[in-house]
C-alpha cells in the first residue's frame, strides 16, 4: 500500500487533463510522426554498397574484357546486393539484412520493368517526332513517291478507327453476354464454353487472319459473292482475337460483384434477368468498360491478321465493306521494310501515333476504373 | 446444477409422437396473442432441408403468428438460417439444395407449382446478416430498388422513400443526402437502409438473418427499436445468437438444436418467449438460454 501511495501524489501532476486532447489548440501539435525512417546510416550503407557494386562491374569489364552494358549492370546489381547485405548484417543482424536485400530486389525489379517501358516509349518518340506534322494526320500516301517529302498516315488512321471500331462493336456485346452466361446463368454448357474461350485466347493472331481469309476473303460465297480484301474482314479477324480477351476479363469483373447483392435483389422479388440487368451489370459497369477498352488496346496493334484480310493500301478507303484498307500497324510494317530514309521516318512516326493511341486507351481504362472504385467503394 | 436430459429422439416422427417434445404451433400462453390484421400468417409444416444430399434440417414445424416477432435461437450450425431461407424460397438458390414439407403464407403453400419464387420473395422480404446496399445506387434508389427490380410503378416515389426510411428509423439521418451513395453510410445505417429497402415493397412478412451481428451496440439498439415498431405492421422472423436480443424483441421463440454431431437440426422447443426464457419445458433449452452451453 505504501508503494502505491508514494507515486499517487505525482500522478495527477504528470498526467495531462483529459480535456486537452479535444481542445482545438492542440491541433497544431498534431503532426504525423515519421514511422519509416531512412536514416543517414542507411544512405551511407547504400552509397558504399553502390560503390562496391560499380567497382565490381568495372573490375570485371577490365579483367574479363566484357563490354555489354546489360551484363555490367547486372553484375553491379549483384555486387550491390551482396555488399549491402554484408554491411547491414554487421550492423543490425541477418534478419534486417535480408529484409533490406529483398527491398532492394523488389525495387530494382520494378525499376527495371518501368525502365524498359520508358526507354521504349522515349526511343519511339525520339525516332518518330521528327516526322510529325499536321500533314501526317491529313494526307495519305497515294500521291507520294518513295523519295518525295509530304504524305502521311491519314488512310491508316481511318482504317485503324474503322476496323477496331467494328471489331469492338462485334466483340464487346457478344463478349459481355458470354461472360454473363458463364458467371450469372452458369448453365450446363458453361464449362464447355469456358474451355472454348480459353482455347480461342491461345490462337495465334495470324491464324485468326488465315481463318477469315479462307472463309470470307477468298471464297466465292453464295448470295453475297466474292468479298475480297476489306476493312470489315479485318475487323472479323480482330474480333476472333478480341472476343476471348473481352469475355474472360468481363467474367472476372462480374465475378467480383458480391453474391450478397444478387441475393438482396432476388429477396426483393426481382426476377433473375432484372437482377443481372439492374444490379449486377451496373455494379460491374466500370469494370466492364475497362475490360472493353483493354480489349481494344489488345487488338489495335495487330498486324498479321489485318495483312491477310485488309491487305493494306496507300490511298484512303472510307468504305470498310469493300476494297483493301490500311491501318497503322500495317503502315508501320510496310514502310519500315523500305530501303529509304523518308519511308522509315514515316514508319517511326506511325509507330509513335500507335503507341500514343494505346497509351491513351490504357489511361482511359484506368481513369474509368478508378472512378468506378470511388463511386462503388466504401468511404 | 440442472441435469441435462435430452428428450427421446424419434427420427421423422417426433412431431407426431405420443409425448410431443415440442409444440407444433405456438402455445396459447403467449403474452400478446392479440391477432392483428397486419402482417401475413406464416406457418411451416414438417420442413426438412438438404444440401447436396446431406440433411441439415428435419421435420420443423412452426407457427409464426401475424403481426408478431418470432425469434429463432440455437447454437451455430443447427439450421436456423437454413430454416429462415426456406421461408421465402431463398434456400433453393444454393446449388444442390432440396426441401420437403410446406410453408403456408396465409394458408397458401409458397412452394406450390402456381406460385413463383419472385412473387413469394416480393411478399416475404429479407434482411441479411451483412448490410448489402446496392453500391451503384443512391440512397433513394436503394429504397426504390425493390419497385424498380420488380417492374412495379410507383405512384409517389417521394412519399414511399420517406415512409420506408421512417419505418426503418433512418429518415432523420439521411433526409438531406438522399442522392448520395448508400455505401457512404455507417454499418448500422446501411443495415437500416436495407430494412427500408425491404419495407418499400410492402411485404407481409420480414425475415431477418442475424441483422445485428455485424453492428455495434448502439446501432443494434436502434435496429431492435425498429423491429419492435415494425412488428405492428409486418410479421417478423428473426435469427439471433444474442439471447438478450431474443428476449427484448420477440414474442415467440423457437429453439433449434442438433442432437449429435452430423445429425440434422430440428426445433427442440418452441413457445412464447417469456415461457422459453423463464419456464422452458426441457433442461437443454434452459441450459442454452441461461448460457450454460452453445
Amino acid at each position: 500500500m505504501t508503494l502505491l501511495e508514494e507515486p499517487s501524489t505525482a500522478i495527477p501532476a504528470a498526467e495531462p487533463p483529459p480535456a486537452v486532447s479535444t481542445q482545438p489548440a492542440a491541433i497544431g501539435d498534431d503532426t504525423p510522426r515519421k514511422v519509416r525512417n531512412v536514416g543517414r546510416t542507411d544512405l551511407f550503407e547504400m552509397a558504399v554498397a553502390l560503390c562496391s557494386g560499380v567497382s565490381l562491374a568495372v573490375v570485371l569489364s577490365v579483367v574479363m574484357d566484357w563490354t555489354n552494358p546489360l551484363t555490367l549492370v547486372l553484375w553491379a546489381c549483384v555486387g550491390f546486393s551482396v555488399s549491402q547485405w554484408l554491411l547491414v548484417r554487421d550492423r543490425a543482424g541477418s534478419v534486417v539484412a535480408t529484409d533490406r536485400l529483398m527491398t532492394s530486389l523488389v525495387w530494382s525489379s520494378g525499376g527495371f520493368a518501368v525502365g524498359i517501358l520508358g526507354w521504349m516509349i522515349v526511343y519511339v518518340a525520339a525516332k518518330g517526332i521528327p516526322g510529325l506534322s499536321i500533314g501526317f494526320f491529313t494526307e495519305d500516301m497515294s500521291k507520294v513517291g518513295p523519295l518525295n517529302p509530304g504524305g502521311g498516315a491519314f488512310h491508316s488512321i481511318v482504317g485503324t478507327l474503322q476496323q477496331t471500331g467494328l471489331a469492338t462493336l462485334f466483340s464487346v456485346p457478344v463478349g459481355i453476354m458470354t461472360a454473363i452466361y458463364l458467371n450469372e446463368v452458369n448453365g450446363r454448357m458453361a464449362p464447355v464454353v469456358r474451355f472454348v474461350v480459353d482455347a480461342m485466347s491461345g490462337i495465334p493472331s495470324i491464324v485468326a487472319g488465315l481463318l477469315i481469309y479462307t472463309v470470307w476473303v477468298s471464297p466465292d460465297l453464295p448470295i453475297i459473292g466474292k468479298q475480297g480484301f476489306s476493312g470489315v474482314a479485318a475487323s472479323m479477324a480482330l474480333t476472333v482475337v478480341m472476343l476471348p480477351f473481352v469475355t474472360r476479363s468481363a467474367e472476372e469483373m462480374l465475378r467480383i460483384v458480391p453474391g450478397a447483392l444478387r441475393e438482396a435483389s432476388l429477396a426483393l422479388g426481382a426476377p433473375e434477368w432484372r437482377t443481372i440487368l439492374k444490379v449486377v451489370v451496373p455494379t460491374a459497369r466500370s469494370g466492364l468498360v475497362t475490360a472493353s477498352i483493354l480489349g481494344v488496346a489488345r487488338v489495335v496493334g495487330e498486324t498479321a491478321p489485318v495483312l491477310l484480310t485488309a491487305f493494306g493500301s496507300s490511298s484512303t478507303n472510307y468504305d470498310p465493306f469493300s476494297g483493301p484498307q490500311s491501318d497503322l500497324p500495317l503502315f508501320v510494317w510496310s514502310l519500315l521494310k523500305q530501303p529509304n530514309a523518308a519511308q522509315i521516318q514515316r514508319a517511326w512516326t506511325g509507330a509513335l501515333v500507335l503507341v500514343s493511341l494505346v497509351l491513351i486507351l490504357f489511361t482511359l481504362a484506368r481513369v474509368v476504373s478508378n472512378r468506378g472504385a470511388r463511386l462503388g467503394g466504401s468511404r | 446444477m440442472t441435469q441435462v436430459v435430452p428428450p427421446p429422439y424419434v427420427p421423422g416422427d417426433w412431431v407426431a409422437s405420443a409425448e410431443p417434445v415440442a409444440p407444433i404451433v405456438a402455445p396459447v400462453a403467449a403474452p400478446v396473442v392479440v391477432a392483428r390484421a397486419n402482417g401475413g400468417h406464416l406457418r411451416a409444416e414438417r420442413v426438412s432441408a438438404w444440401f447436396g444430399g446431406r440433411k441439415v434440417l428435419e421435420q420443423c414445424s412452426l407457427d409464426m403468428p401475424p403481426g408478431q416477432v418470432t425469434a429463432l435461437i440455437g447454437p451455430s450450425g443447427c439450421g436456423k438460417s437454413t430454416f429462415l431461407r426456406t421461408l421465402n424460397r431463398m434456400h433453393e438458390l444454393v446449388p444442390g439444395a432440396e426441401l420437403a414439407g410446406s410453408i403456408l403464407l396465409d394458408g397458401d403453400d409458397i412452394y406450390s407449382p402456381d406460385s413463383s419464387p419472385p412473387s413469394v420473395r416480393n411478399r416475404i422480404g429479407m434482411v441479411f446478416q451483412k448490410p448489402n446496399p446496392f453500391p451503384a445506387m443512391s440512397i433513394r434508389d436503394n429504397v426504390l430498388a425493390g419497385m424498380k427490380l420488380t417492374g412495379s410503378r410507383v405512384a409517389d416515389a417521394g412519399d414511399l422513400v420517406e415512409a420506408s426510411l421512417r419505418g426503418a428509423g433512418l429518415w432523420d439521418e439521411v433526409k438531406d443526402r438522399l442522392d448520395d451513395g448508400g455505401m457512404g453510410l455507417s454499418g448500422g445505417q446501411q443495415q437500416r437502409l436495407c430494412i427500408a429497402r425491404a419495407l418499400a415493397v410492402k411485404p407481409s412478412v420480414l425475415l431477418m438473418d442475424e441483422p445485428c451481428s455485424a453492428l455495434d451496440p448502439i446501432s443494434t439498439r436502434v435496429i431492435e427499436d425498429t423491429i419492435r415498431e415494425l412488428s405492428h405492421e409486418v410479421t417478423i422472423v428473426i435469427v439471433t445468437h444474442n439471447m438478450q436480443q431474443a428476449q427484448r424483441v420477440s414474442d415467440h421463440c423457437a429453439f433449434f438444436l442438433v442432437d449429435e454431431l452430423g445429425q440434422p437440426g430440428r426445433i427442440f422447443e418452441a413457445g412464447a418467449t417469456e415461457q422459453i426464457f423463464t419456464a422452458p419445458r426441457h433442461d437443454r433449452t434452459h441450459a442454452y438460454v441461461s448460457g450454460q452451453f452453445g
